[in-house]
């Protein structure tokens, strides 16, 4: 029987160890997944390197993780944002590297490590700073440089719902990096709103099959960044 | 800026609603943050135009409602957007794929500078303390079929925004095909910046002086015969 439903956020992500490649999906606040980025900072692993397109605002989610000191490294496309404190300052002190990777590359570097694909060349960045050490190869007259793919040990992704099988579902514009990260890491854990019996979610519109998926639990009304930040909260 | 430039070129708005004329009915388009969302408010009747927000959504409608919005439904600038009728959400390979892979037909983009030759400097003034973010605009400007810039034509300080070479750190190079502002409408040309339009009241000097970078007056092709791209 496969099962892939697990009680607690916290049980969900109890096996996160010291020095963990870790993605977490979102962008912003859409499709972070706030409550399983609280049972990490409870759970205490740090030295992690985190992908994610951002790293958060004010000092919840995310942004509470790097405030911790958890986070050695970020790997992202935009690092600071509106209430986006955090990061700047670690960074500007130098406790938190910083390797910056263009939206589009970063996305389709995650998509290449779970799809098998070790490097990809991409006209992005080309003749920009961000080209430094990347290789440049001419295709068809025009330039290109190679980008690597991403894997990861952990995905922690929100959706809509999910089945026990680990099939999935998403909120709008809360989709963005998850189905992505979920094919990149060797453990992808995911919180949904519902978890619903097999066969209530139809086959044509499953937009992450199960296989992607190792742990699913509910978190039945999850929290808003943008909230909790309006009204001051700072986790822990 | 002197006096003697009060009242002389274009609002943003009117620069927003000059960009929309140049938009072609059926045109899938992204929007950057900034002064170029005002152009979704400004396309003319009877056009209809299917805007991209990179985050993952075909079919962007406008600011929800206050109290309808959803903070799971949000643009590229994080603001709470809604979806019009015939909307996809997509994930983020499938939506750079349409930005890298040459499917949308527009982007326009706010800027930093714009040299000659089209070089767009968008996303650092490279100051050392400053803490780089590119998010999508290098994948716009290197994927996106025709690229708008929308700016003011001089930056606060009074200098020009178009150079012969940028000295901001680069987006990309030679993407830019036209810009807007304020002042003028400049197309990017083999031969550098050809003037195609001023705005009311503006004289061709006027920008020249305000432009750094020869301009080639509205209707001559230099002779050196460049064509345009």
């Amino acid at each position: 029987m496969i099962d892939k439903r697990i009680a607690s956020v916290d049980e969900a992500v109890a096996n996160v160890f010291d020095g963990a490649t870790v993605m977490v999906g979102g962008f912003g606040e859409a499709g972070s997944p706030i409550e399983l980025l609280h049972a990490l900072i409870d759970q205490g692993a740090t030295g992690l390197t985190v992908v994610n397109n951002n790293t958060g605002s004010g000092e919840v989610g995310l942004a509470a993780l790097i405030k911790a000191g958890r986070v050695a490294k970020m790997i992202c496309s935009y690092p600071r944002t509106t209430n986006s404190t955090v990061f700047p300052e670690l960074y500007r002190s130098g406790r938190v590297e910083l390797e910056l990777v263009p939206q589009g590359t970063l996305a389709e570097r995650i998509r290449a490590g779970g799809a098998g694909i070790p490097a990809f060349y991409t006209q992005t960045a080309v003749g920009t700073p961000l080209e430094e050490g990347q290789e440049r190869r001419s295709f068809n007259g025009r330039d290109y440089l190679l980008a690597t793919g991403l894997t990861a040990d952990f995905a922690l992704i929100k959706g809509r719902a999910a089945d026990p099988h680990g099939n999935l579902v998403y909120n709008k514009t809360a989709r963005n990096f998850a189905p992505l990260m979920a094919m990149a890491a060797r453990t992808t854990v995911v919180q949904v709103a519902e978890i619903v019996a097999l066969g209530e979610l139809d086959a044509e519109v499953v937009v992450t099959p199960g296989i992607f998926v190792e742990r699913v639990v509910a978190v039945a009304n999850p929290q808003h960044e943008s909230v909790l930040v309006a009204s001051g909260v700072s986790y822990p | 800026m002197s006096e003697l430039t009060e009242g002389l070129g274009l609002t943003r708005d009117a620069m927003a609603q000059r960009v929309a004329v140049d938009i072609r009915d059926g045109a899938y388009v992204n929007l950057g943050i900034g002064i170029p969302e005002l152009v979704a408010k400004y396309v003319p009747e009877g056009r209809e135009v299917i805007y991209h927000t990179e985050n993952g959504l075909l079919g962007m409608g406008p600011s929800p409602e206050e109290g309808q919005g959803d903070p799971e439904l949000i643009n590229a600038g994080k603001r709470q957007v809604t979806a019009n009728l015939g909307a996809a959400f997509f994930h983020h390979a499938d939506s750079f794929a349409m930005i890298r892979g040459g499917h949308l037909d527009l982007c326009v983009l706010g800027a930093l500078q714009v040299a000659a030759n089209g070089d767009l400097a968008n996303w650092s003034t490279g100051a050392p303390d400053a803490i780089p973010a590119v998010g999508g605009a290098m994948d716009l400007v290197a994927g996106v079929k025709t690229i708008y810039v929308i700016t003011q034509h001089c930056t606060k300080n009074g200098d020009p925004k178009l150079v012969e070479t940028c000295s901001y750190p680069l987006t990309g190079l030679a993407v830019v095909d036209r810009v807007f502002t304020d002042l003028a409408v400049i197309d990017i040309t083999d031969s550098g910046f050809q003037l195609v339009e001023l705005s009311p009241g503006v004289s061709f000097d006027y920008v020249q002086e305000r432009t750094g970078a020869p301009l080639i007056p509205i209707g001559e092709t230099p002779s050196s015969g460049g064509t345009e791209r």
